[in-house]
């Protein structure tokens, strides 16, 4: 339920942005969750149509990255976790360190920027 | 179509009032501690019981946390240390934000050992640094072995898990080594203790470890100070 929380820091962030476009209109917003940052998507995106529902962002479309747990190993290869075998797979040490997999973050933001109205001078 | 790189964090705000937060225990020498677990797992107890055995000269804090009642706080107190609850009104989890409110108008340098205990829910409180030292999460023996399998990103935060209400496990179908286990395949490094508020058994390890960690904190800040 702290999904809409985590909307409303989005939102907050967008209007931050906008404010620097003046005239621009937000079309897209995208965040990166990692598989351990206790957040899910399908409640994230609940949360944030209710949010921009009736606003000035009813047309704001959220895109969600979900990012797998990722781990290093001594022998120079990184992969992803699956089922969570930490194991490496290419040499079969046991102890992998953690390199991302817990992240909550933004990452772009799609502005439609206003185009100047263009009055020919009337020759007429 | 312009499209603006964010690259930060969604919690950035509350992100930067938990590093100052931080940076101010670190500067106090107050190690803060962050409970969390399911609803009824046994955080209160296990404070009450941790309380009742500390000296009233050691300089402990208690802020904790619900979404109604002060109840909690009330248990607390008798014990003759300083608590606050903080009653978040129908939020499921602390922020910084109302740390920083509550502890406002308590002198950091008293308070040598500050216990926050988290709204009860293992899964929103996650999200949310409130400047701890570490998180702590419980799990009582009446709960399922599988629970890191399925709410893993707590177990993966936490520098400890403490198995609570030991003393029930000859009575429920619990498997501690499976529930270790599978705390360990989230999270390879966590510590384990086991502990029963009712009979004291494995209370002295849970002190222990408080001790112990008392202890890498004064030094890491220690370190920080040269």
């Amino acid at each position: 339920m702290h999904e809409i929380g985590i909307a409303n820091s989005i939102l907050d962030a967008v209007r931050t942005e906008v404010a620097r476009h003046p005239g621009g209109k937000p079309r897209k917003v995208a965040v990166r969750i990692g598989e351990l940052a206790a957040v899910n998507g399908d409640a994230l995106r609940f949360a944030f149509e209710i949010l921009t529902g009736d606003t000035d962002l009813d047309c704001l479309e959220l895109e969600i990255e979900i990012c797998p747990r990722r781990q290093r190993c001594t022998c120079g290869i990184e992969f992803n976790v699956i089922a969570y075998e930490l194991q490496c797979p290419q040499c079969g040490e046991q102890r992998t360190q953690c390199i991302s997999g817990d992240q909550l973050e933004l990452a772009y933001l799609e502005i439609e920027e206003h185009e100047m109205e263009e009055h020919e001078p009337s020759t007429a | 179509m312009n499209r603006v790189p964010l690259e930060k964090k969604i919690l950035s705000d509350n992100d930067r009032v938990a590093a100052e937060l931080r940076e101010r225990f670190s500067e106090c020498g107050t190690l803060c501690l962050n409970l969390i677990s399911a609803p009824g797992s046994g955080k209160t107890l296990l404070l009450e019981t941790t309380l009742a055995s500390l000296p009233c000269t050691d300089r402990v804090a208690v802020l904790t946390g619900d979404i109604q009642t002060d109840n909690d706080a009330a248990r607390l107190r008798r014990f003759g240390f300083p608590v606050k609850q903080i009653t978040t009104g129908g939020t499921c989890h602390l922020d910084a934000r109302m740390i920083e409110r509550h502890l406002a108008d308590w002198r950091l340098q008293d308070i040598g050992l500050l216990f926050i205990e988290n709204v009860g829910n293992l899964v929103c409180p996650s999200s949310y640094d409130l400047g701890e030292a570490a998180k702590i999460v419980l799990l009582s023996v009446t709960e399922g072995e599988d629970k890191p399998l399925k709410y893993p990103s707590i177990f993966f935060k936490s520098e400890l898990l403490v198995i609570t209400k030991c003393d029930l496990l000859p009575y429920v179908p619990f498997d501690i080594a499976a529930a270790e286990e599978n705390a360990r395949r989230v999270h390879p490094e966590i510590e384990i203790v086991r502990v029963s508020c009712t009979s004291g058994g494995g209370f002295q390890e849970w002190l222990a470890w408080l001790e112990q960690r008392k202890r890498t904190h004064l030094a890491t800040r220690a370190g920080e100070l040269v």
